[in-house]
């Protein structure tokens, strides 16, 4: 259970900074919906779980927020990358790539076996 | 680095965390208003809009909680939150909190005190090379347990030994020395050459003495202590090479000592010369007046070194039985001599600072102990709305925590007092054999000790309403309300520690009381003479001046003439060596017309002048004493002292009789004109020996000792003594100038009794105190549990007595329980500082009788308070309570 909410944690993470990556500065009501639009509405999470994680990427210097105007003059927090956070999405990226390969070659059918 | 980042703002979370909760409130309530906003677009009704929102969030304080635990560190809040639980709980409880931190701090603070003492003392390390290999090395005697060395022994032992890679010898010494204030007398040393090398010590300027610069032909050099560089030259870094005259001999400065070196035997010497052994006594196998230091090879044992040094001892025995004869050998850690007598006073006072904070410490546990008996009601109404065991008891080690951290601040600060008037109440004399005392201070190793008590402090505290805090309390604590049963559990506790509060009481007393009545039977000894009125200083004349027997003899009397002319002066005597200094400074001697097998009758030798007697005011039993005109020219006279009478002329008359020296030298043969009642050479808790008394006359010297009677206040009178001797010739050094009584009173025997007596006694008080409060804390607390009880038996008709006596048979099977066992524990106890009481055994009658009758009296009155509340208990207010 526990592992595999550290899994849910490290890639819901990811998918934020993805997501401000893509979409630049937004907040969290957006980013959830975002989230949940990408994956084709087969990921259905709690809008709730994403707030931690969001408070968490900005203890860690990946994004900062900021308080601003909604597309419908609503006033909402923006959060945003920031350069570090930029260069860790790279990262992280590149592990997830690499992590799903390798994974998937357990998963290839095996050649010249019957 | 980005995990410690987010630790820090986490932590830095645990603050101003309302203004976080409120803008995560607006964050969430806009994110709830932007998805509402969606949900009615798509058609919903704005409340479906909302409570599917909500939905979607997965609640709304779900998410705050989660939101909350990631801002901060879980753990830590929830600390923070017992520590201001804590402090709401102290403040509102003011008379608790300010009792048990005065408390924590007295006893924290006595203990670091005396421990900061013992760690300069015993633990610090002294400031040599490999300190544990240096031993002390010197002759013994049957009488003497430890010896001085004659130059030729040592130059023996040295040679001969094969257990030390290096062994040398010191002296103490002082020097006249010419300052701007006049002649001055200075504390110095004549060393071996080897004398530092051995100790590991290399000079901080300039260079060590060489091999064989303490040879008669080698320059005469010195090297300056740290202090007398600063203070006499300035700290100026020129004065290697320099020249300056000791004691009429030019000397050149070669050297100066690092700032820590220290050497208490020959307390605060300031030049360090060599041997140079050139004099008559030097090369006198009999004239014993070095000590040595060795230095162990490596993994040599002392035993090894002892029977090594005794074979030496044995070899020159059998070689020079004349000055040899009975000669043994004895090694020591260095340490042990530096540190000499003290190290028993202070592990004593360490002892009583433990007793007394053990016994606060307890007394603290118990009014800990009634507090968690007042909350069992809201530990259970806690238990029951789910707080864990875990939780519970992390709030009493908070609420420990936090009384023994105030305490043990407190109580640093404290210490730190204390050791500063401490160390100010020691006299400059008794300072000067303890320089290792001059770094006293906080440092780390008494921090540490400062901590382990206050670690163990803080599990005592806890432990206590732990130990309480049982599974069965939840039911029960709901249930009973706030008395009951568990009050008499809390008494059984309650009453064991005040037993031991009572027995740590005793043991302090006793131990006060002990050292107090060796104090007094100390007082009580008599020293032989007056020592009220007596003004005493040392005087020495440069023998240049004086190098002529006539002339030394002439200003003798010149000295005593002027000064006997001062007003308020009756009578005036001079001294090689005053009274009540040391045993030592012996002759051997051999009678006239007796049988002589080669023994050695070892006599303390003391050369007076003629008033000396009369002055002191000391007894004469027969014969005469001395007259002015019994000179050099005259046949040689002494005054033998008592116990010489009673051990070598036992039954006989001893006036007239003559002995001299081991040869019968005719020069040496005297003859005996008085006996005097002893009077005490060496302190007054030390043997006396026999002695025996010769006119200074007969041997005129340029150094002695001034006494002077008087009628008047002595201090006043002190510098008109010295002024009127320095008139005499500018060039003579006066020094030591004192009264008899405080030489009495500042010496180290006195001294260190009194010193002792008075801090135990402060810490028996201070127990004394505590043990009585805490039993009457129980005894209190129990007629308040047992209100209802008594109400009963007085409704039922009881009568007062009968309710005083129920009360006070239950302190009393306490107080006896404490004195009983108490008595045990100090007699044990005594036991182990039986070397520091003089003529009182550790059983003591008197004083066991008089402490248990104060403790008992004490704590008879400490509960006639509660039990004169329960007397006059209403019943029908006490039947209507419950």
């Amino acid at each position: 259970m526990s592992t595999r909410n550290e899994i849910w944690q490290g890639t819901l993470a990811l998918m934020i900074l993805k997501t401000l990556d893509t979409l630049g500065p937004l907040h969290g009501y957006g980013i959830a919906r975002r989230i949940e639009q990408t994956s084709g509405d087969r990921l259905s999470l709690n809008y709730g779980t994403l707030y931690p994680s969001l408070l968490k990427l900005e203890q860690e210097g990946w994004i900062v927020s900021e308080w601003g105007v909604s597309e419908n003059n609503r006033k909402a927090k923006y959060y945003k990358l920031t350069r570090a956070g930029r260069k860790q999405l790279e990262r992280e990226a590149k592990e997830w790539n690499q992590t799903t390969a390798i994974v998937a070659r357990f998963f290839e059918p095996v050649e010249g076996q019957s | 680095m980005r995990q410690l980042r987010a630790w820090l703002l986490r932590f830095k979370g645990l603050f101003g965390k309302d203004a976080r909760d409120r803008d995560f409130a607006e964050e969430l309530e806009s994110h709830l208003q932007m998805h509402i906003d969606d949900n009615i677009r798509a058609g919903m009704s704005p409340q479906e809009a909302r409570r599917v929102a909500v939905m979607k969030l997965g609640g709304v304080d779900q998410t705050k909680e989660a939101y909350r635990d990631r801002a901060t560190i879980p753990f830590f809040e929830s600390v923070v939150q017992d520590l201001r639980f804590t402090f709401r709980q102290l403040r509102k409880n003011p008379a608790f909190t300010v009792t048990a931190i005065a408390m924590v701090t007295l006893g924290i603070g006595a203990s670091v005190a005396i421990f900061a003492f013992v760690d300069a003392a015993l633990i610090k390390p002294l400031p040599y090379q490999d300190p544990s290999r240096l031993l002390f090395v010197t002759e013994k005697t049957p009488e003497l347990p430890s010896a001085n060395l004659s130059y030729p022994d040592y130059l023996d032992w040295k040679k001969l030994n094969r257990v030390f890679d290096s062994m040398d010898a010191y002296t103490q010494r002082s020097y006249t020395l010419s300052t701007s204030a006049g002649m001055q007398m200075v504390d110095g040393a004549r060393v071996s050459d080897g004398f530092f090398s051995t100790l590991g010590v290399n000079p901080l300027l300039g260079r060590n003495f060489y091999a064989g610069e303490d040879l008669p032909e080698a320059l005469r050099t010195v090297i300056l202590s740290y202090a007398s560089w600063q203070k006499r030259f300035g700290g100026k870094q020129e004065i290697i090479g320099q020249s300056i005259t000791l004691t009429e001999i030019p000397y050149t400065i070669v050297g100066v000592l690092p700032q820590n070196f220290h050497f208490a035997p020959v307390e605060n010497a300031e030049f360090w010369t060599t041997l140079h052994a050139t004099s008559e006594c030097d090369q006198r196998r009999s004239c014993r007046y070095l000590s040595a230091i060795a230095r162990l090879k490596n993994g040599m044992s002392r035993d090894a070194a002892l029977a090594d040094v005794t074979r030496i001892a044995k070899d020159l025995e059998t070689q020079y039985l004349d000055s040899n004869r009975n000669i043994g050998a004895t090694v020591s850690p260095l340490s042990d001599v530096i540190v000499g007598d003290v190290k028993p006073i202070l592990l004593l006072l360490l002892g009583g600072a433990g007793l007394l904070l053990l016994i606060a410490c307890v007394n603290v546990a118990s009014l800990l102990l009634v507090r968690s008996e007042t909350r069992r009601r809201e530990l259970a109404v806690r238990r029951a709305l789910g707080a864990t065991r875990a939780r519970l008891i992390r709030q009493f080690v908070i609420e420990g925590l936090v009384l023994v951290a105030a305490g043990t601040v407190v109580g640093l600060v404290l210490s730190h007092w204390a050791m500063q008037i401490l160390i100010r109440l020691i006299p400059t004399e008794m300072m000067a054999g303890m320089p290792y005392l001059n770094d006293l201070g906080l440092n780390p190793r008494v921090l540490i000790f400062a901590l382990t008590l206050a670690v163990f402090a803080t599990a005592l505290f806890s432990l206590s309403p732990i130990f309480r805090l049982t599974n069965a309390d939840v039911r029960e604590g709901m249930a009973e309300g706030t008395r009951g049963t568990a009050g008499r559990v809390w008494t059984r506790i309650g009453s064991k520690l005040v037993i031991l509060e009572l027995t740590t009481a005793m043991v302090l007393l006793v131990g006060a009381g002990l050292l107090g009545k060796s104090f007094y039977r100390l007082l009580q000894v008599d020293p032989g003479f007056d020592t009220t009125h007596l003004i005493t200083m040392s005087v020495r004349a440069p023998v240049s001046a004086y190098d002529k027997d006539e002339q030394a003899l002439a200003l003798q009397r010149e000295i005593v003439d002027q000064v006997k002319t001062l007003p308020g002066v009756t009578s005036v005597a001079l001294t090689r060596q005053l009274p009540l200094d040391f045993n030592g400074n012996t002759d051997w001697i051999r009678f006239v017309g007796r049988a002589y097998n080669g023994e050695h009758n070892d006599v303390n030798v003391r050369g007076v002048s003629s008033d000396y007697f009369a002055t002191l005011q000391a007894r004469l039993l027969r014969g005469r004493t001395f007259t002015d005109s019994e000179d050099i020219t005259k046949p040689k006279v002494v005054v033998i002292n008592q116990t010489l009478a009673n051990k070598y002329y036992p039954g006989e008359d001893p006036i007239g009789q003559r002995f001299g020296d081991l040869e019968l030298n005719p020069r040496s043969i005297k003859e005996i004109v008085g006996v005097v009642d002893d009077i005490r050479e060496g302190p007054l808790d030390s043997e006396i020996w026999p002695g025996y008394y010769y006119p200074i006359n007969q041997h005129p010297n340029v150094g002695y000792s001034v006494v002077v009677r008087t009628s008047r206040r002595e201090e006043s009178l002190i510098p008109t003594v010295a002024d009127a001797i320095r008139r005499i010739d500018s060039r003579i050094t006066i020094s030591s100038q004192t009264t008899m009584t405080a030489r009495v009173n500042q010496g180290p025997t006195v001294y260190l009794r009194r010193s002792s007596t008075w801090l135990v006694g402060g810490f028996a008080a201070v127990a004394l105190l505590l043990g009585v409060v805490g039993l009457y804390g129980v005894i209190a607390y129990s007629v308040t549990q047992r209100t209802r009880e008594i109400g009963v038996r007085i409704a039922l008709g009881a009568q007062h007595s009968t309710v005083y006596r129920l009360i006070l048979k239950e302190a009393g099977a306490l107080a006896l329980a404490g004195i009983v066992i108490g008595t045990g524990c100090a007699i044990l106890a005594a036991s182990l500082m039986r070397k520091l009481l003089f003529g009182t055994p550790p059983w003591d009658v008197t004083t066991l009788v008089c402490v248990a009758v104060v403790l008992g009296a004490c704590a008879l009155l400490a509960s006639f308070l509660p039990a004169r509340r329960a007397a006059s208990v209403d019943p029908i207010s006490a039947l209507r309570a419950e």
